[in-house]
């Protein structure tokens, strides 16, 4: 609770070289905008708070708590205690589909990490070119870029399932994969050139100087240097194909190469209503690599969308 | 700047003169040029065919003309899920949009574990797409579920929220506005734009908390507020995952939750209708680009920049 994040200590000093206040004066006038010193409208401002947190996280951690209860529990008992540790929700659900569920953490492994690698080799090419290539017809393919964006996948789908079973790669990862290979994921092109233009020019044009052509300045300077925004990329990559679920629904049917999410919907269709406790189990598997992620790469989310998602 | 933002200036400033460097440009954008012609481009024009054409995959595609848009326009079930969609994105977006920017106001700077709280309100942002999550609130909202419990406490009398097709589409409004973390991060960085000189200058002039907000924050902050409306619009539109979890697959019950994209799914891969399914497609992408439209055409009217003299 008394570790402030490190961005609103600095907020001070960077407003002071923006308005050219000195910072204690700006710091001054923050706590005049945000009068919350009269410890009782503080109070009520925390409580109000954690009241807001703990209704939002209620279910997650209740769900948490169940998986742990033996089925016939979970529905009368709506406390946060852990009342009982039975670890057999989590034995049983983990066999309780026709493959044992690591091949299923597996697949959603492998299409992750296709994914991921996909998307920073691709992406980070085009990014480039964008951030300091000069070029014919920039600034429409820019735009078209930015566009691609926003396009909602349910259009190109069709025609792309049909193209991927002519090739037979229906029931492969390769209609999941390839396109991040092909830097379909635009938004991560985006991101990147944001952070391109921020790195000095200088630094080209040094290596430049010393005869690097670009493949050199991209590989040595730009991309050593992109790291944060490399780093963000596989964050969102990751968090975003584990949690996909329309194109691995439609993509993959034969039960060995569930992803995941697919597991998870057989398992709930399968189920009769007596084995909630295997089902929570197994969610909560599920979304064990989610809250990992977020626990170390929160730096990277939180600044991933608030730079993009800035005018 | 915003991808929106980029596309607004776009068509202002022009670029510099200088040596074009197109050979390794397109060496670098080779992959994505590749990508876009195959995957994204050429996709989108087949569709745009195929939606004139009876096709179901294991015979070549037929020609019927204009007859999947007439079938649209007496497909009952296609009237439903435009219902179902346009009340899941109208009632859900402004909600959950609401409760980012008042929660991000709460948090704005100099509060003591300001990080804390903002990953407690992200975290289900990053859950909520889940089919895990999906799965937790057909739970919740069940008969037996912990809804009902925490009601019980105060003599409610419960009810199956997921089997009752009245109420059946408002759990999914709840899950959309329980993911405001997202938009509620994008507002605190907006916030922290506001040059602290502004409020200076106002609280030098006598202005109150209220009237510094209504006339600094709230204008400084509609680009953020357009961009996050833009944003969760699309999003919303889209949705899925959460309608066929919950719905096992069906929209149902009595097609209350059939968003528009689960009919298209059914349409296309379950029935195998796939120049039908193109043809709703490109519905979807009118509607979406028309909505985007609307709002950029409206944010003249609302949406202050302050780069603008």
């Amino acid at each position: 609770m008394t570790k402030t994040d490190p961005s609103t200590d600095l907020a001070p000093l960077t407003e002071s070289v923006v308005t050219g206040l000195p910072p204690e004066r700006v710091r001054e006038a923050r706590r005049r905008r945000h009068p919350f010193r009269k410890p009782v409208t503080s109070i009520l401002r925390h409580a109000f708070l954690i009241a807001a947190a703990v209704l939002m996280l209620y279910p997650v951690i209740w769900m948490v708590v169940s998986s742990f209860r033996p089925t016939e529990l979970i529905f009368r008992e709506a406390g946060l205690v852990f009342d009982s540790f039975e670890i057999s929700n989590y034995v049983e659900g983990w066999n309780a589909l026709s493959y044992p569920f690591n091949v299923y953490l597996l697949n959603s492994g492998l299409v992750v990490v296709g994914s991921i690698i996909g998307n920073l080799v691709s992406c980070s090419l085009a990014a480039y070119a964008f951030a300091r290539l000069e070029f014919t017809g920039k600034k429409f393919w820019f735009a078209i870029m930015l566009l691609s964006i926003m396009l909602p996948i349910h259009v190109i789908i069709v025609p792309q399932y049909v193209m991927f079973s002519q090739l037979g790669w229906v029931n492969t990862f390769l209609p999941l994969i390839v396109p991040k290979l092909l830097a379909t994921d635009a938004f991560f092109i985006f991101l990147m050139v944001q952070f391109i233009r921020g790195i000095p020019r200088e630094l080209d044009e040094a290596a430049r100087i010393d005869g690097a052509g670009h493949p050199r300045i991209f590989l040595q300077i730009i991309l050593p240097l992109m790291v944060p925004a490399l780093a963000t990329t596989t964050i969102f990559t990751f968090i975003w194909t584990w949690n996909d679920f329309f194109s691995q629904l439609i993509f993959l049917t034969k039960p060995s190469l569930y992803t995941v999410p697919l597991a998870l919907n057989a398992f709930q269709d399968a189920q009769s209503s007596t084995d909630f406790g295997e089902l929570f189990a197994m969610s909560v598997v599920s979304l064990i690599p989610i809250f990992l992620i977020f626990l170390f790469g929160q730096r990277f989310l939180i600044k991933g969308i608030a730079t993009t998602g800035i005018k | 700047m915003s991808a929106l933002g980029e596309l607004r200036s776009l068509k202002g400033a022009a670029a510099p003169k200088q040596r074009k460097q197109n050979k390794a440009a397109f060496l670098f954008l080779l992959p994505w040029f590749v990508g876009l012609a195959l995957i994204t481009v050429g996709p989108m024009v087949a569709s745009f065919a195929l939606s004139f054409t009876r096709y179901n995959l294991l015979s070549p595609p037929r020609f019927n003309g204009v007859e999947n848009y007439i079938r649209m326009l007496e497909d009952e079930r296609l009237h439903k899920a435009l219902v179902v969609t346009f009340q899941y994105v109208l009632v859900s977006v402004p909600l959950q949009l609401g409760l980012a920017l008042v929660l991000a106001l709460v948090l704005d700077r100099g509060l003591r574990g300001l990080a804390l709280y903002r990953s407690a309100f992200y975290l289900p942002s990053l859950l909520g797409a889940s089919v895990a999550i999906a799965i937790l609130w057909r739970q919740l909202f069940g008969v037996d579920g912990l809804i009902n419990i925490a009601l019980g406490w105060f003599g409610i009398e419960g009810q199956g929220w997921i089997s009752n097709p009245e109420t059946a589409l408002g759990t999914l409004m709840i899950l959309n506005v329980w993911t405001f973390g997202a938009p509620m991060v994008i507002f605190l960085a907006g916030l922290r734009q506001i040059p602290v000189m502004y409020y200076e200058a106002a609280s030098v002039d006598g202005a109150n908390r209220m009237q510094q907000f209504r006339h600094i924050t709230l204008p400084m902050l509609t680009p953020i507020i357009f961009f996050n409306l833009i944003l969760q619009l699309i999003g919303a539109f889209q949705s899925f995952t959460q309608a066929f979890v919950v719905s096992g697959g069906t929209g149902g019950p009595v097609d209350s939750t059939l968003f528009y994209t689960l009919y298209l799914y059914q349409q296309g891969f379950a029935n195998l209708n796939m120049g039908y399914a193109s043809a709703m497609a490109w519905l979807l992408l009118v509607i979406i680009a028309a909505l985007t439209a609307i709002n950029f055409w409206a944010s003249k009217y609302w949406v202050f920049y302050d780069d603008q003299d």
